[in-house]
């Protein structure tokens, strides 16, 4: 059931009109640039939260 | 030579890089007589060999080349880099480990090999494998035509550079195997992140900075065109395009062949986490497409010769050449086509497996041990040579529209790989059924496109759709797939076939 974190990795990526904008900008990036740069840093994560979840309740063989 | 620095360094790499290809065949030494050595490094790879070996197959040269061109030519839609290569992560980390633990337990090598066993249906196999090399013909193309953009940039004439190049790749990989490209990606990988790096932190600082970058834009390529009323608009063109690309991705031979060298499913899921650090990487580096924009290179008169040649892939080799020390830019131009040697190892040895067990042992003659071994290396050389001969022979445009065929036609393995290590519900025929209409559909509306365009708007209960054929075609394919089986279960299951158990997948 922890996979279902991987669900919000589909959403944000995949929403287009919500990031298809210029503002708020950060470090002179138009949102649409850095909000994208972000997901992926966001998708690690949740990758990696479910790496933590299954290892440890699988141990070394999974 | 236009670039004296920058072509000694290029050559002084590219030339230590093909010597190391002939040392990796004692890397990790193994009994290099059987083809699971050879074509799969016997599955030996840990966490972060695969991390490098993974990242120079997925990130090529063509990739480094083609996506900041995208964004040079056509703006923001050439950032669906990203979210693809964000997506492609839980698809991974959902299918993979459990393909690693089944192609492990039965002694599969490819993903074709794991359908047979599957479904007993060699005819299924056959299809698929013949998908994954017919895909992977224009990749290896690609790769050389992302080399030979810095070759020409750096000014070294003809096609000589190219071929040596080439020629030097093909001893390597037949007498290293897996290992050559495993050893040179860790090189090529330092060499791409400290060149983004770089180039992400200098030029930017010539051009007044980002927010001076992106205020040279002109708007309507600095943000996807708002739909019409009644459409998806590019909206969905850019979504559908991020998800289908990140479905085909694992299914190419290379691709699969990276996974299934590595030592342990874990290998696999610590790196579904670890991975993304190069679509970082390509996010920061499709901005320096529009670098090149704002640094305004497309009109400088030494670059007039190569734009013309080349066209948007320019842009890249322009703005390095254009921006940056020339050592530099020859370490810079000397990563981009290391970067297209380890995907074609990688590409021309998984097609070899493919050949040999899915092809060869099949449907021609059984072989054995040495003789198995053999045509895999000699049919590597032959992925090699037909991918140059490719490029010498055929206009580049053709590479380029053969593969964007290529993903629409490797995604229509989709149903078959990451359906079946979930579900037996399927059966073996209507999948090929399946996979016969998504290959047909999928070429009929890139057709219908003049071969240009990989997205059609498609009339849904009068809205339109604009979408990624792949992705598209492959809905139909498993839903043709699932409808099939329901009768072709009962009354000629295939379920006898099936040489795994269920615990082989966990």
């Amino acid at each position: 059931m922890i996979k279902l974190l991987f669900l919000p990795i589909f959403v944000i990526t995949l929403a287009v009109p919500f990031f298809n904008r210029t503002t708020p900008t950060l470090f002179g990036f138009p949102f649409f640039y850095w909000y994208q740069i972000v997901t992926v840093a966001v998708g690690a994560l949740l990758i990696y939260i479910v790496y933590l979840v299954e290892d440890r309740d699988l141990g070394d063989d999974a | 030579m236009t670039y004296p620095v920058a072509t000694i360094v290029f050559l002084l790499l590219v030339g230590f890089v093909l010597i190391l290809g002939f040392l990796a065949g004692r890397w990790k030494a193994g009994d290099m007589s059987h083809i699971v050595e050879w074509g799969l490094g016997g599955r030996r790879f840990g966490t972060w060999v695969s991390w490098f070996l993974l990242g120079g197959d997925l990130y090529t040269a063509y990739t480094f080349i083609a996506i900041p061109a995208l964004m040079f030519g056509a703006g923001a839609i050439g950032f669906f880099a990203v979210p693809y290569t964000v997506l492609i992560y839980p698809i991974l980390y959902l299918v993979f480990p459990k393909l690693w633990k089944v192609a492990h337990k039965h002694g599969y090598i490819t993903g074709p090999e794991f359908l047979r066993g599957r479904y007993g249906n060699r005819w299924l196999a056959l299809a698929v494998g013949v998908t994954g090399i017919v895909a992977t013909m224009p990749y290896i193309a690609l790769q050389l035509v992302g080399m030979q953009t810095v070759i020409g940039a750096l000014g070294l004439p003809g096609h000589i550079p190219l071929i040596i190049a080439f020629a030097v790749l093909a001893a390597f990989t037949y007498t290293s195997g897996l290992r050559a490209p495993a050893m040179i990606a860790i090189v090529k990988d330092l060499l791409i992140y400290l060149t983004v790096i770089v180039a992400v932190i200098v030029i930017p600082e010539h051009l007044g900075g980002f927010a001076a970058i992106f205020a040279k834009i002109p708007p309507a390529k600095l943000l996807l065109a708002p739909p019409k009323a009644g459409s998806g608009g590019i909206y969905t063109g850019y979504a559908t395009l991020a998800l289908g690309s990140a479905m085909a991705l694992f299914l190419y031979p290379h691709a699969m062949t990276g996974i299934l060298s590595a030592s342990s499913p874990k290998v696999i899921r610590r790196n579904a986490a670890l991975l993304p650090a190069y679509s970082v990487l390509l996010g920061l580096l499709a901005l320096i497409g529009f670098m090149a924009v704002a640094a305004g290179v497309k009109t400088m008169p030494q670059f007039a010769a190569g734009f013309a040649q080349y066209g948007s892939s320019f842009a890249v080799p322009a703005l390095l050449l254009n921006s940056l020390p020339g050592w530099f830019a020859g370490i810079a131009f000397g990563a981009i086509a290391i970067g297209a040697l380890v995907p074609a190892a990688i590409m021309a040895i998984a097609a070899a497996n493919i050949f040999t067990r899915d092809i060869c042992s099949q449907f021609l003659s059984p072989a054995g041990q040495a003789r198995e071994l053999l045509l895999a290396k000699l049919f590597s050389i032959v992925m090699l040579v037909g991918a140059v001969a490719f490029i010498l022979l055929i206009p580049n445009s053709y590479a380029v529209q053969l593969q964007l065929l290529g993903g629409m036609w490797i995604i229509q393995t989709f149903p078959a790989i990451a359906f079946s290590v979930f579900t037996r519900f399927f059966n073996g025929w209507a999948l090929l059924a399946g996979w016969a209409i998504g290959i047909i559909s999928a070429t009929y509306l890139v057709a219908l496109n003049h071969f240009a365009g990989s997205i059609f708007p498609f009339h849904v209960l009068g809205y339109t759709l604009p979408s990624y054929i792949a992705l598209a075609t492959v809905v139909l394919n498993a839903a043709v797939a699932a409808l099939l089986s329901l009768p072709l279960n009962a009354l000629a299951s295939d379920r006898a076939g099936d040489e795994t158990v269920a615990a082989d997948y966990v």
